[in-house]
């Protein structure tokens, strides 16, 4: 079947099994490699993705389901000339990633945590983390990057 | 200024955040063939048979390969006098696990090759499973009928003695649960022939060197044939040292098949294939006076090692060395005997065998100061080896380098408010409040780089004034490209962004180690400061020579070598080391770092929680932590370490376990079931600075990647103990869910 998906901004087409999963398609299909995959029970959260600006693990979502709709991964943050998002910057700073496998997927939960709070706590974005597995930083300083995140997109603002 | 000691931020980031991670999953190879295991559904069982024409029919399977198909020699036990202890890869006649790899299909797609794997048909004929580790003690059930199921013990004749003096006398029979390490990222390789006849292999690995080593050897090839890179690795603690028989079997696939293989295994497999940690019974006892003065000390291990001798059979002669903690005790005996079951293999997971020697000594101290109605601080005070006494042998014939126990102790109930959160202990206590509070405190000592073992490293200036630096280990998250550039500014004045470093390739780094055991610092580091120190000693000996100048006077920068206050008499990197060349005195110095023993990071945990009394949930309300490891070369990246050692530590504590039915049916082999530690289970952390420099390397460094898990597991033991212990509760065993709890209440 075919789905047509804007990625990143972009319009992109393609061809597919209905059983076809939404990681997949941007995977395989698309190249799109940045959006990882690490479990099979929708558990760990690293294949997260924003569908029409939510956060959606896009192993659990069909690629048929976002036929017509925006997705955003990870790549489509950073300006194109790689200068980082402000969030992905807060990570760097906060050291907020390790091996750096989970980090596409806490990028985008993030995204949609900042987009879904005017103003965040420690214990708010904790829930908002829920979701999303990391086995390196104890969280600690991931919780830390999103709250001066949160901060730094304010004041920029 | 010197840059060591600095919170420098990652070079390694920018790229992973734009999601350009070079994971082996995201490699773009040419027409792979993608590969599958079909592994063992029974826990034990034999078979003479595998059925492979169903799977060759389905579109897409090229191959299925079974033992018979493959030239490869078996990964040899870990225990030199069992050889028969020696991992098949790919079972034979018989399965030992669940999970063990049977056959391997090979397909056109990762689809094909899984729906193939389906369709392959052993003849398994089910045999009694042992999963108990002391039931496999009676060799009733024989995993290789040629021998016991005890692949190695320790003999030791108890000493009638070894309690005389003590008042009290507390025993407990601790454990220590099993484990499932959990990087996010899977077991993966890729596998790629080339023209020339050479193998190149990419692995999620922590030591690409071992790994190139154990396949050579495997399949009996020439030295030169294997190129192991580790490109970015998804996380291992541990898990990712051991080279397993399924990467033997892709790496002779792709040599029988002349074709690209890639393997990226599902989570699903990878809780039953990727080695589990921990896993020992411990039958302890602590003996002291009435007045808190310890007297002897009894450690017997029962280690359970999975199928297979893998690292997990030698694991609990680290948890006897490092027995006796922070402690003087007169008298330490240890024991342990490492058997066979039929689950999983054991081997290394973050702290791997010193996480358990703490949380015995820990636990029982608290038990014991429950029984002399002490306060458990007050006990450790009485007992701490004092810092005057190192360096100190212990008992057990561990070398402790340097340590202040007593100052971390200190320092950790100072910063937590130890005398407050008593208080407010006993508040909660009076008005019998539902939710209790429990303070729990661990002072740790560990082992870094145990056996003391060496490493390589490698500097050189480039034609173009760039700075490569070459390093024996490798990085799976630890930020090596940061670190060791570093120790390669600090000594040769560059920026950071000169130096590019180059790890994990066995093609541009001839020799190394490997990253585990909390070495790669204190070892590669220390090998890549000492080549660069070498490095800039030709660069001044060089610009001397051209510039007219005493040696002395000249000083290394961004720019290049110039005169001490004559910053316009410079010459640039680019010609210094072309000048050295020609005068046959390069900039470029390889050499190995080999330290003398190995050294002994420390600390002390304070975990404060609440428990439920009426739900027996637990919530960890603070931990606090001192984690000594010598000097810190970025406080950023040690800190970091910390953080994901105390929640792994934590998650111990209060979480996970990895658990099989009596049959050997794994109860929980996904990340459904097994409870990986999330964000609002965790709190901020509150760690405290402190170094004690050691003297077994010259940046006085210690390791840090595993402290936070040793030190963590008993503090939040002791605290959850602690906020029941006045309804009667003096020990429940881990992992310490609400269930336990309300057992033990009731």
């Amino acid at each position: 079947m075919r789905v047509e998906v804007t990625v990143n901004g972009q319009e992109r087409v393609a061809d597919v099994e209905p059983r076809t999963l939404l990681v997949h398609l941007l995977r395989e299909h698309f190249a799109l490699t940045g959006t990882n995959v690490g479990c099979d029970t929708s558990s760990c959260g690293a294949c997260t993705v924003l569908l029409d600006g939510e956060s959606v693990k896009s192993c659990t979502v069909l690629a048929a389901q976002a036929d017509g709709r925006a997705v955003t991964t990870i790549e489509g943050l950073a300006d194109l000339d790689g200068t980082l998002h402000p969030l992905q910057r807060a990570f760097q700073e906060n050291h907020a990633l390790q091996c750096g496998y989970c980090t596409p997927g806490m990028v985008m939960v993030s995204m949609s945590i900042l987009a879904e709070h005017d103003t965040l706590d420690e214990a708010t974005v904790r829930e908002g983390l829920e979701g999303n597995l990391c086995r390196c930083t104890g969280y600690h300083n991931i919780v830390k990057a999103v709250l001066a995140a949160k901060e730094a997109m304010g004041a920029s603002r | 200024m010197s840059i060591l000691g600095s919170r420098v931020v990652r070079r390694e980031d920018p790229s992973l955040l734009r999601g350009e991670g070079r994971y082996v999953a995201n490699l773009s190879l040419d027409r792979p063939l993608f590969a599958c295991f079909v592994i063992s559904p029974f826990a034990h069982a034999t078979f003479s048979q595998i059925t492979i024409e169903d799977a060759l029919a389905v579109p897409g399977v090229r191959h299925v390969l079974r033992a018979s198909d493959l030239t490869a020699k078996p990964i040899p036990s870990a225990i030199r006098d069992r050889p028969d202890g020696a991992r098949p890869i790919l079972a034979i006649d018989r399965v030992r696990y669940v999970g063990e790899p049977v056959a391997l299909v090979l397909a056109d797609s990762p689809e094909a090759a899984y729906d193939g794997a389906e369709l392959v048909y052993a003849d398994f004929d089910p045999l009694d499973a042992v999963i108990d580790p002391e039931e496999a003690l009676t060799d009733a059930t024989r995993l290789f009928p040629g021998g016991s199921n005890v692949f190695s013990s320790s003999q030791v004749e108890p000493d009638p003695h070894l309690f005389d003096g003590a008042d009290v006398v507390v025993s407990e029979r601790l454990i220590n649960q099993r484990l499932a390490p959990c990087s996010l990222e899977t077991r993966a390789m890729a596998a790629v022939p080339t023209p020339d006849g050479r193998l190149v292999i990419y692995s999620s690995t922590q030591s690409a060197h071992g790994l190139k080593r154990t396949l050579t050897r495997c399949l009996d090839i020439d030295d030169d044939v294997i190129i192991v890179r580790a490109l970015d690795v998804g996380g291992g603690f541990g898990a990712k040292v051991t080279v397993y028989p399924e990467d033997v079997a892709i790496a002779a696939a792709a040599l029988k098949t002349g074709r690209g293989i890639k393997w990226t295994e599902d989570r699903g497999r990878s809780m039953l294939g990727l080695v589990h940690g921990r896993a020992q019974i411990q039958n302890v006892e602590l003996g002291a006076t009435k007045d808190g003065t310890l007297v002897g000390y009894r450690l017997h291990v029962i280690q359970d090692c999975g199928a297979y001798p893998a690292f997990g059979a030698v694991l609990p002669t680290l948890t006897c060395l490092m027995a006796q903690g922070t402690y003087a005790i007169p008298k330490v005996e240890t024991s342990y005997v490492s058997v066979a079951t039929n689950t999983t293999p054991i081997s290394a997971y973050r702290g791997a065998g010193r996480p358990e020697a703490a949380a015995a000594i820990e636990r029982m101290m608290d038990r014991l100061a429950l029984e002399l109605d002490m306060d458990p601080v007050e006990l450790r005070r009485r007992n701490l080896i004092p810092k005057n006494a190192f360096p100190l042998r212990t008992q057990t014939g561990a070398n402790y380098d340097v340590g202040d126990y007593l100052l971390a102790l200190d320092s950790v109930c100072e910063h937590a408010g130890y005398a407050q959160l008593r208080d407010e202990q006993r508040r909660r206590r009076v008005n019998q409040a539902p939710l209790q509070l429990g303070i729990g405190v661990a002072v740790y000592v560990e082992i870094t780089n145990g056996g003391g073992s060496s490493e390589y490293g490698r500097v050189q200036v480039q034609d173009d004034g760039s700075v490569l630096a070459y390093s024996g280990t490798s990085p799976h998250g630890q930020g090596h490209a940061t670190a060791w550039s570093m120790l390669v500014a600090n000594e040769l004045g560059v920026s950071l962004d000169q130096v590019q470093v180059i790890t994990g390739d066995t093609d541009l780094v001839p020799r190394g180690v490997g990253t585990f055991g909390s070495r790669s610092l204190q070892t590669g580091g220390v090998a890549v400061a000492q080549a660069a120190r070498e490095v800039s000693i030709r660069a001044k000996r060089v610009a001397a020579a051209i510039l007219e100048a005493s040696e002395a006077d000249i000083q290394l920068g961004i720019g290049g070598a110039f005169v001490h206050g004559s910053p316009s008499m410079t010459i640039d990197w680019s010609t210094l080391a072309r000048r050295a060349k020609e005068i046959d005195d390069p900039l470029d110095i390889s050499l190995d770092f080999d330290p003398e023993d190995a050294t002994f990071p420390f600390g002390a945990h304070l975990a404060v929680v609440e428990v439920d009394t009426e739900t027996g949930q637990t919530q960890l309300v603070a931990l606090t932590a001192v984690d000594d490891a010598g000097k810190i070369l970025n406080p950023l990246l040690a800190e970091g370490q910390v953080h994901g050692g105390l929640a792994q530590g934590i998650a111990q504590a209060l979480l996970e376990e990895f658990r099989y039915g009596d049959d050997g049916t794994p109860l929980t082999p996904n990340f459904a079931d097994y409870s990986v530690i999330s964000a609002p289970e965790l709190t901020s952390f509150t760690l405290i600075h402190q170094e004690t420099p050691t003297f077994m390397n010259p940046l006085g460094a210690k390791g840090i990647g595993e402290s936070g898990t040793i030190g963590a597991t008993p503090a939040v033991w002791n605290a959850v103990i602690d906020a029941i212990s006045h309804r009667g509760v003096r020990h429940i065993n881990l992992p310490l869910t609400p269930h336990k709890i309300v057992e033990a209440l009731n």
